[in-house]
């Protein structure tokens, strides 16, 4: 058997060097004229020791990294095709503490198959879900993914279910599934791996979606910031097309389904459903009020499920294993696993699956290993840009959908941003405003107007120019923005602006008192 | 009044996308995203063909070329560098990133070096948060930037 290398065509693997280090190792087996098969897998998530290149041995798996382009000789030397000892040795990849601490189901083929191979995808459960789908009944495969307690991994965690089954009993002659892969919060990045790892799962989820509410026809709208997972979620459609997943008999069966991806224009705001919608109809991505809801009246006016990319690719494991298996994990009414991503300023940064309920702390201190720069943390930013700062008081919190709510925050698409003590939470409050400024569409005055008055009145504050008053006009402002506004842009901003004031009033106080504090 | 010669050149160019594209389910941006592809931004002339092409007003069209970020209404320098400016590349010092390019380019963001070599932007966000700070340089991926890192991409989109 020639031996297997698996280096990550992952984008974040490539922006460490995975390219030159895949170079080098071409360069080095020809070389030594050694044969061996290059896989391109997608990334396991552990970024701090990406690019991670592994070697298939008898034994199993074995992983090195960080590797750089200058270690690939000496890894050679040393006989890493073996998976024998070196430096960047890391041993079996499951057994990292970073991945062995997971509980990998939406994830578990991702950085593991070569993204593109149907044959891997089926030798590793793929597949399954969908064979399962397509002998049973529509309303029995929306009661299985209900009971599951599968809820809306984008931010709203509504129960995935309940949309599809508004969308089975809403007749029509056409219907849509609509994957929004608009991932443009800060801090997520859980949608593009899976895109770029594991694109297959999408489909298949799409494709049960699709059987399970009389929909024909899917589309995968991806930010156009993403162009690798562009160019795999295309290539992917082709193969699932040529080999019968995809067409007018899924997997042989009589149930039609056929999906296109397609591409944003770095506009923010598209990643609410409403204004996706608009944007896939080619119009402004201007967002739409609501009712109707997109399940009775969705692009060009019919049914459409629009769901996350995670909550879809989540849905083939439940058809595999059964709802029962799915519920098992997670606590209170948060049900399943969620890819948490760990980003920012720290020092394990990656994407962890785990079952709903560790504690805010144990993500950051214990996970994450505290700040990449060594200093004390200061604030966490859980769920993206609308997302509410949280200090080190509230590291109690579980990471529950509800609890999160309670603590006036949300977990949104489960990205975390660790900030350490060097932040400015004033000026953070401030980004908040500008982004929602520069992104707003514009159709609601709270957003459109607000936001710019919010980042004008928090410069007052920072000049120390009447802080107090200006403070409680941000907070009057903040209120009228949350309750006035039509989406989750204009209406979640005052998250991220109140935390940082509510739980940080020292980086408000006029200038000469900071300085005379310190 | 003859047409100049490059806006009737544009037209039927801009004319054999519409053509291909326009059987799509919502082919407005799939169109213009081809059309930027073709003239490295979205002329002027291009709309009215794209607005007869689809049934659609100027002004519609019009209203959604300038909704979107991505499209251009003049072509960008040789390079394109963004610059990730989102929260968790500022946690990581992305201000100081973007402040020393602009040094270094001698540009702000949305500008274009006046050899035209470059043109700076900022970008909320690449996905590449745990491999902060991040930039993208003609669509390849960059992380953790630091001064060794900055100064190859300057001395790259130079050369």
């Amino acid at each position: 058997m020639i031996p297997r290398i698996y280096i990550p065509g992952d984008s974040g693997a490539l922006a460490l060097g995975a390219e030159k280090v895949a170079k080098a190792i071409e360069k080095e087996l020809a070389e030594r004229g050694v044969e061996a098969k290059i896989v391109r897998n997608g990334s396991r998530g552990a970024y701090f020791l990406e690019p991670m290149v592994e070697v298939a041995t008898a034994e199993g798996r074995v992983a090195y990294g960080p590797v750089k382009p200058s270690d690939v000789k000496s890894l050679f030397d040393s006989g890493f095709l073996k998976g024998a000892p070196h430096k960047r040795w890391l041993g079996a990849p499951d057994k990292i503490p970073f991945l062995a601490k997971q509980t990998r189901l939406t994830f578990a083929r991702c950085g593991v198959i070569d993204p593109l191979s149907l044959d891997n995808y089926k030798a590793h459960g793929g597949l399954k879900g969908l064979h399962n789908a397509v002998a049973m009944a529509p309303a029995d495969i929306v009661k299985q993914v209900t009971e599951s307690g599968l809820r809306g991994r984008g931010g709203a965690g509504f129960p995935t279910g309940i949309k599809w089954k508004t969308v089975l009993d809403t007749a029509s002659d056409r219907k849509y599934i609509v994957c929004n892969a608009d991932e443009g919060d800060s801090a997520t990045f859980a949608d593009r791996m899976i895109m770029e790892g594991d694109p297959f799962v999408l489909i298949e989820g799409m494709a049960i979606a699709g059987i399970a509410t009389g929909a024909t026809k899917g589309f995968v709208y991806i930010r156009s910031e993403y162009p690798h997972a562009v160019a795999t979620m295309n290539k992917a459609v082709e193969i699932a097309r040529k080999h019968g997943v995809l067409g007018v008999n899924v997997l042989g069966s009589p149930n039609a389904f056929d999906m296109e991806i397609r591409v944003g224009a770095g506009a923010y705001v598209c990643g609410e459903e409403t204004s996706l919608l608009n944007s896939l109809e080619g119009k402004r991505g201007v967002v739409r009020a609501k009712p109707p809801l997109p399940a009775i009246q969705g692009l060009f006016g019919k049914p459409t499920v629009i769901n996350n990319v995670i909550s879809l690719a989540s849905v083939p494991i439940i058809m595999d294993k059964g709802a029962a298996f799915y519920k098992d994990f997670g606590m209170g009414r948060s049900r399943g696993t969620i890819p948490i991503q760990i980003a920012g300023n720290v020092k394990h940064g990656g994407l962890f699956e785990t079952a709903f309920g560790l504690t805010l702390g144990e993500i950051v201190d214990d996970i994450g290993g505290g700040t990449a720069s060594g200093r004390p943390v200061k604030a966490v930013q859980v769920g993206g840009p609308l997302g509410a700062y949280f200090p080190r008081a509230l590291f109690d919190t579980p990471f529950d959908y509800e609890a999160f709510a309670a603590k006036d925050g949300l977990i949104g698409h489960a990205g975390l941003t660790v900030f350490d003590d060097t932040a400015d939470m004033l000026k953070q409050a401030r980004f908040a405003m500008e982004f929602c400024a520069i992104e707003s569409c514009g159709k609601c005055t709270p957003c459109r107007i607000g936001s710019t008055r919010g980042v004008e009145v928090l410069d007052k504050v920072a000049s120390g120019i009447e802080a107090e008053k200006n403070l409680a006009l941000v907070t009057d402002l903040c209120n009228t923005m949350k309750f006035g506004s039509l989406c989750a842009l204009g209406g979640f901003t005052p998250y991220p602006v109140m935390s940082s004031i509510t739980h940080f009033p020292e980086d408000f106080k006029p200038a000469p008192t900071r300085v005379a504090a310190e | 009044m003859p047409m100049q010669p490059a806006s009737t050149e544009i037209a039927s160019r801009a004319a054999a996308i519409i053509d291909e594209l326009k059987d799509l389910e919502g082919p407005l941006l799939p169109i213009l995203h081809e059309i930027q592809e073709e003239f490295g931004h979205v002329p002027q002339a291009a709309l009215s063909v794209i607005a007869d092409g689809l049934n659609l007003s100027r002004a519609e069209v019009h209203g959604v070329v300038t909704f979107y970020h991505d499209f251009r209404a003049r072509p960008a320098g040789r390079h394109v560098l963004k610059l990730c400016q989102a929260e968790a590349c500022q946690s990581m010092g992305s201000d100081a990133v973007a402040a020393k390019v602009k040094q270094l380019l001698g540009i702000g963001f949305h500008e274009t070096t006046r050899d035209g070599s470059v043109t700076l932007e900022p970008v909320y966000c690449l996905g590449l948060c745990a491999c902060s700070p991040s930039a993208m340089l003609d669509g390849e991926v960059i992380g953790r930037l630091d001064d060794e890192k900055i100064e190859e991409i300057v001395a790259e989109v130079r050369s």
